[in-house]
This record gives C-alpha cells, structure tokens and sequence, in this order.
C-alpha cells in the first residue's frame, strides 16, 4: 500500500442503517492486550530516544515517532525520492499515467469489499462496476474509463472498515517503511496486504516485488510536487505530518464529511477532534454523549454526531498474520527532514 | 504516509484560486469566479509558470487576499490559546500567519498545470451565514483532489476562513504545533517562530533568485 497518492472522495451515500447517517470512529475498545502493547512500547522506546515531544494527546509515543520519522525520512531521500524523481523525468507522462491508473484499477475490488463491509452497497457495486469496465474496455486498468464515464472512485481500506464498526484509532505510530498509521491502522494493514491482488494474484516473488515496487515509485513521484509545499508551511515537518494523517484519516472514515468543529470547539479544544477521538471513554452507552471537554452533553446537540459509538468489540484481536506479507513496498512517503 | 499525505500535498499546489471581481453574492459563485480569474492568469503568465514566487504572491494579494478573513483563520488555528492573546499579539500573529500561508502557497501556483477545477453543487440554505464550497482538482493519472473552502458572511461580503484539502485543513494543522510553542514559548514565542520561519523562507527566496 505504503505511498499511495491521497485523494478523497465526497461520497454523497452515507451509512444508514445508523441514526443519523454518521458513524463515529470516537469508541475506543482498547483492549488490554493493547494497553499492553502501548505501554511495553512506550517503555522500551520513547526512553531509548530522547528527543523533544510536544506532549500531543494522540501521540504518546512521540519520542519513539520521530526516530522512526527520521529514518523514513532518510530512506526517501537516499533512495526512494531519488528514485521517483528519476521516473518521473524518465517517463512521459502517459506512461505514468497509465501505470498510476493500472494499480489504481487494482485496489478496486478491495474497495468494493471494504464499501460493502461497511454498508455501502451501492458504492460497493459501483467500485466492483469500475474494475470491471477499467479492466475490459481500459485495458488492464491502463486508462480509467470509469472515471471518463463519471463512475467515481472510492478510498476504502480496511483501517477505515474497522473505525465504521466502532473501533477507535488508539495512538499515532510511524511505522518504518509504511509511515503514518494509528494503532488500529497498523493492525488492520496486515489485512490490508491480504486484500492487494498483487499480493494474491501474483505468485512470483521476483514479480511481484518488481510490482511493489514500482507502485512505492509510481507513488512517490505523483506527490514530488508536494514536498516543497510542505517544506515551507510546516513549523515542524513531524508534526505537520502527523496532524495533516490523522485529519486526513478522520476525513475519510466519514467519507469526506466529518462533522463539524464549530469555532468555539476552536477555542477550548486544543486537540480538536483528533483528541477527542483518542480520549473517548471505553464505554460510552449510546445516548450518553460526551463533549469533547468529557461534559456529558444532551442527546441533539451538534456534539452528540461525534461520540455515537459503535460495536465495540470487534476485530483487532483476530489479526494475527505475520506482517511481511502485508504490504512489500516500502512506503516511507517520508519526505524531508524531521526529527527536531 | 503514504495514503494520505500526498494527494493534498499535490494539492496544495492549486489551492488559491480566487479573485476581486467577484461581487456576486453567492459564496459558491465567488469561489468559482476567483478561481477562474487566476487560474486564467496563471496559465497565461510565464513568470508563474518558471516559478516566479514574487510574481505568484502578488497575484495572490490582489485577487485572492481580499476574501480571505485572516483574523478569523488565525484564531482557528491557535485554538484556546488565542484567549491569552492581547489585541496587539493577536494582530501579530494574524499578520505573520497570513504571510506564511500566502508565501507557501503563492509557491504552489507556480506548479500549476492545467489542471482540471470542477466545482460540486453547494448546499444552501437562503439565511445561511456559513457555507462550505466543495470543489475538485482533476489531473491525468492522479485520483481527484478535494478542495473545500469554508465561507463566512460577515457585513455583506462572504469571506473564506478555512480551506480544506484533500480532508486536511490547512488552517486547524498549525493547531497542534501551534499550543507546542505556546507552551513552551508564550504567545511571544509562537509570533517568534512564526517571525523566524518567515525570514528564513524570505531568505531563501531571495537566495534563489540571486542564483538566477
């Protein structure tokens, strides 16, 4: 998966089998083998690496973070970075079109999966409709007729999948080689990996890592534009990054509506909703809300859309397939310097 | 990072369209007309297109800085703090925070290329005061980018507070490091920061263009 060009889609068909169309990724299941985790992790590492935090809520794990930031930021830049920029002066640009569309064409049917998981049958079926026209009639997923045809395309992984059941984010984690996650989006790569059909429908190891890697490079090289941009906005790259992913992640579990923050959330939310989604209570029964200043708040007011749980018990438990498969590529769409 | 990061990374790179022009009244038609009006520049403008930082800021602060409420996005994006603000540090910060936006991205219009801008049709109700305009960038080979602007009416002229890209907002992502200056700082300490960033991009800049 690893780099992959973000996008978002506003997807005008919500859940509905919810009360009011939104599901919340506010519950935080946090089981304790989780809490275990973190804190075995937090242990170990936060104190081997002693740099400066900024003490954000959703990032306890900070310390151990940068490093991590760091060294994805140095392979990109020795290697993968240089990489990209050599494709993308090397190949015309249809050529990297058509590439880029091919491996967009191949996430479809996982799409569709994930649409479906989550109740969205009829994306579903559209995702499932794209892949087959983009595979027939755009030759292998070269050209997206699809999209030409106003079929729109989806972002669906099973991270999102899980967070519509209810499951909440747990803490921010830079993962090496992959980048960006959140607990429960570490965890669900692992399925993720399963679900690529580079991964299952090519037996050749050989060939298939050629295809890994060529999408980490695809990749990679659609975001070049982006690097200075960053570079020159951010105050501190590691934390520009990591709010700009967990925003970004927020988005598109609500498929590109989350609910809103109002100015005054604004004013006396320092962590936004990020935090709230991280500081969420274990069990919180539906009709009792809470703000995001922990206040119970009335059923109807605007807060009650972010803290509607969902199943809490489900799924991260049950991953337990050995991670290498996962995703081969690399991601590290590490870029820059971090690590202050 | 992967997933994210990128799209509205790549997308920051069209983020500004607006301009003067537009007096019609509704935000969505503002949106649009402004995009349009610089965007028909920049595709003109060769300057722009070699990477004429100057050039694109300029365009910036004629078409688009007026229908932007800095005022409003500075206090979005300092959160609580914003309270322990005096007036004087808050028109500070107002000030260095509109530079930084409008420096980093003016540079990102110089990396405009044709791309494509569709709006989505805008959900309004006739006494609404707070409107969002959802539009897309479309490019060859890339997945669409959304570019959402948050609008504000405020004495009669609609003015934008928020852009949101690709689901990131360019104006509550300062937030988190924001309070991490603030707390280690002061307010001072962030207009500091932000003063520092400034003239280091300042300086590079002007670097550059020597180097030309």
């Amino acid at each position: 998966m690893g780099l992959r060009t973000a996008r978002t889609r506003s997807n005008d068909v919500r859940i509905s089998s919810r009360k009011d169309g939104e599901v919340n990724d506010a519950a935080e299941p946090a089981s304790r083998s989780w809490r275990l985790t973190v804190s075995v992790l937090a242990a170990t590492v936060v104190f081997s690496t002693g740099c400066a935090t900024t003490g954000s809520p959703q990032d306890p794990l900070e310390g151990f973070n940068r490093a991590m930031f760091s060294f994805n930021e140095g392979l990109d830049k020795v290697a993968i970075k240089p990489l990209a920029q050599g494709y993308d002066f090397v190949v015309p640009l249809p050529g990297k079109t058509m590439v880029s569309n091919f491996f967009g064409n191949l996430q479809d049917p996982w799409i569709a999966a994930n649409n479906l998981l989550q109740g969205k049958p009829g994306q579903a079926l559209t995702d499932a409709g794209r892949f087959l026209i983009n595979s027939t009639v755009g030759i292998l997923g070269a050209f997206d007729v699809a999209s030409e045809l106003g079929i729109e395309k989806h972002e669906e992984d099973f991270g999102q999948t899980v967070a519509r059941w209810g499951v909440g984010a747990g803490a921010y984690l830079v993962l090496p080689f992959f980048g960006p996650r959140t607990f429960r989006d570490a965890l669900t790569l692992i399925v993720d990996g399963y679900g690529d059909p580079v991964y299952y429908l090519v037996d050749d190891v050989p060939t298939r890592n050629i295809l890994y890697g060529t999408r980490l490079v695809s990749n990679r090289a659609s975001v070049l534009p982006a690097d200075k941009t960053i570079d020159e906005a951010a105050l501190d790259k590691y934390a520009y990054l990591r709010d700009a992913y967990l925003q970004r992640r927020r988005n598109l579990i609500f498929d590109g509506r989350p609910p809103r923050e109002t100015d005054e959330d604004a004013a006396t939310d320092p962590g936004g909703s990020l935090a709230r989604e991280l500081t969420a209570p274990d069990a919180v029964s539906p009709p009792v809300l809470v703000a995001s200043d922990g206040a119970a708040v009335a059923p109807g007011t605007e807060r009650q859309r972010l803290s509607e749980p969902g199943f809490n018990d489900s799924v991260p438990s049950r991953v337990t397939s050995p991670v290498d498969t996962a995703d081969a590529a690399p991601v590290a769409a590490a870029t820059g310097s971090g690590a202050e | 990072m992967g997933k994210l990061l990128l799209g509205w990374l790549a997308v920051a790179s069209m983020l500004l369209p607006f301009s003067v022009s537009a007096q019609e009244n509704a935000p969505d038609a503002l949106v649009k007309s402004v995009t349009n009006d610089v965007l028909a520049i920049v595709r003109q403008d060769k300057e722009i297109q070699s990477g004429n930082t100057k050039r694109a800021i300029e365009l910036v602060e004629q078409k688009v800085l007026p229908h932007f409420d800095f005022a409003h996005m500075t206090r979005l994006a300092v959160g609580r703090d914003w309270r322990k603000a005096d007036p004087q540090q808050q028109a500070a910060l107002t000030q260095e925070f509109k530079n930084l936006l409008v420096r980093t991205y003016s540079n990102a219009l110089t990396s405009y290329k044709n791309q494509v801008i569709d709006f989505r049709p805008t959900r309004m109700q006739p006494g609404d005061t707070d409107v969002t305009v959802r539009s897309e960038v479309k490019q060859p080979g890339a997945r669409p980018i959304s570019i959402d602007y948050s609008l504000e009416k405020n004495s009669e002229a609609w003015k934008v507070y928020d852009v949101v890209v690709a689901g990131v907002s360019l104006v509550t992502n300062y937030r988190e490091s924001f309070a991490t200056e603030v707390r280690n700082g002061g307010i001072d300490g962030l207009i500091k920061s932000l003063q520092k960033k400034n003239a280091d991009l300042e300086a590079k800049a002007a670097q550059g263009g020597e180097r030309k």
